[in-house]
């Protein structure tokens, strides 16, 4: 018994620690559009920009699939 | 755990693509046993040396389609190196090629259906990232000396805060080689995660009336998914190289 | 009702149990990525990969690619450099076809302008020499005509004279010949003027 209410709330908690992506989703949305807008009041530059831009959103997202490794882990490790 | 069977017959077993298994016979995982693991890395090797030794064996002024892609992954990992890293930094260029190229076919060759994806488990991807981050340390310490501490002493903030933010680029720098290897680990793991759960809802219209609308469905996403998985299998191999081409920067160059 | 779920937890347990077990054999049960019976296996292979790849690119694949787009470089430049003479050629050529094209308009507008002063003065000659034989046809013409008007005058004040003399001896008038003459010319003249 003691072990379902462990497992119902490692469950509970790979549910919670799954809202961490929403936030990655948000974070990539941000850079990309904020890299749209900037690239095309300025067209010239943005061609050199674009290695700035996938570092963005790869911090962004990384921070993204940590809270889904921590839903794994819950998931599968605890 | 996931491994229950529920009463439907629905199996969700997203996680079991990633088991190391012996490839011949059934024992024990030694440190020399031929696994799973080990096929798909050597695959990996083994289509990097058909591209680029039986591929530019022609050596053409005017390229074969083959002979092009090789030179076109040349060309952009030299010029990304050059760019983001400097001119000195070229000598790595070797280093950083082999890592590009072992991340990328293992990420492609992964996505095959049953295929096994080195680059998905922990121990490899760390294993890479702690190569880059030895390398530039090592090579900051070798061309700096201690001047390659000033990475971490922000000369441009206020005297008083300098220590804090001392403490902080210390500790981020230590943690780059762990985000460094759980960015690629954790991209391809959850990609081909959620492309076996939705594929575990596929044999759904075998069992229960509501799968006409499930099965469809689920295809629908793997598709979508796998299609995504392509996109990232690339972006990630490209992000895993500039970030290494980034700290190499750091090594040559540390003054802020 | 109750009967049953307590039948489920045991079966749960038992499967837990199982799982358990299963899970420290092969970690099937757990993260794969977590089972670090695996990670020596996977460390070794995997820098042996690295190290065969690391040899492959840089003994054989990088060093032949790099002298490949070397020497397709060097190729381009030198195409380019040779199409630069090949146009600097062609530029000069073209000038020179150009020179000789006004060259020879040249010559053909002095062999025109030549022939045409040739044949104006031979024109010029043919026409003095008409426009004389005009005049000398003309002056004999005129020659002739005043000799023809003078013999003819002469022949009227003659046959003037000679009527005149007749006229006056019909009247019976003794005239002299030479008053006669001399009245008529004066009439003549003054007829004339």
């Amino acid at each position: 018994m003691e072990g379902s209410i462990v497992q119902m709330g490692a469950y509970i908690g790979a549910g919670l620690a799954c809202m961490g992506m929403g936030g990655a989703a948000v974070g990539v949305g941000n850079v990309a559009g904020n890299f749209l807008s900037g690239a095309l009041r300025n067209p010239s530059a943005a061609a050199g920009q674009t290695a700035t831009l996938f570092i963005g959103i790869a911090f962004a997202e990384a921070l993204g699939i940590f809270s889904f490794l921590v839903a794994l882990l819950l998931m599968f490790a605890v | 755990m996931a491994a229950e069977e529920h009463g439907e017959g629905l199996a969700f077993h997203p996680m079991d693509q990633f088991i190391v298994s012996p490839l011949f016979g059934d024992g024990e995982v030694g440190v020399f046993t031929i696994t799973n693991a080990t096929l798909w890395m050597a695959l990996s090797v083994l289509a990097i040396a058909l591209l680029f030794i039986v591929g530019t064996r022609g050596r053409a002024i005017v390229p074969t389609r083959i002979q092009s892609i090789a030179e076109l992954a040349y060309g952009f990992i030299h010029k990304m190196v050059e760019d983001v890293a400097g001119k000195e930094a070229l000598s790595f260029f070797p280093y950083i090629f082999t890592v590009f190229l072992f991340i990328v076919f293992s990420n492609f060759l992964g996505l095959l259906p049953m295929a096994f994806t080195p680059t998905s488990h922990i121990a490899v991807t760390a294993i890479l990232a702690i190569g880059v981050f030895l390398t530039v340390t090592i090579v900051g310490f070798v061309k700096n000396g201690a001047g390659f501490l000033g990475l971490f002493w922000v000369s441009s903030a206020p005297l008083a805060l300098r220590p804090v933010l001392a403490l902080i680029e210390v500790i981020s720098y230590f943690v780059r080689p762990v985000s460094h290897s759980i960015r690629l680990a954790g991209n391809m793991m959850a990609g081909h995660a959620v492309i076996k759960v939705f594929a575990a809802f596929a044999p759904l219209i075998l069992i229960s009336g509501i799968g006409v609308a499930v099965t469809p469905l689920s295809i629908v996403a793997i598709t979508a998914m796998y299609g995504l998985e392509i996109l990232v299998a690339f972006i990630q191999a490209y992000v895993f190289t500039i970030l290494t081409c980034v700290y190499l920067k750091d090594a040559l160059h540390p003054s802020h | 009702m109750e009967e049953t779920v307590l039948e489920h937890g045991a079966e749960q347990a038992a499967e837990h149990g199982a799982a358990a077990a299963h899970g420290a054999e092969a970690a099937s049960g757990g993260m794969p990525q977590l089972d670090f019976a695996t990670f020596p296996n996977q460390i070794f292979w995997l820098v042996v990969s690295l190290v065969v790849l690391y040899f492959i690119l840089s003994r054989v694949a990088l060093p032949r690619i790099g002298s490949v787009l070397a020497e397709r470089t060097g190729t381009i430049t030198n195409d380019i450099a040779a199409a630069e003479t090949f146009k600097q050629q062609a530029a000069e050529a073209e000038a020179a076809y150009h020179k000789a094209l006004d060259d020879a308009r040249a010559a053909a507008a002095k062999v025109v302008e030549e022939s045409r002063a040739e044949i104006q003065k031979e024109l010029d000659v043919a026409i003095a020499k008409a426009d004389a034989e005009i005049a000398a046809r003309t002056a004999e013409s005129e020659a002739r005509i005043a000799e023809i008007r003078e013999s003819a005058a002469e022949a009227v004040s003659k046959v003037a004279k000679d009527t005149t003399q007749e006229i006056l001896t019909a009247f019976g008038v003794q005239a002299d010949a030479a008053a006669v003459q001399s009245a008529v010319d004066q009439r003549l003249n003054g007829g004339a003027a």
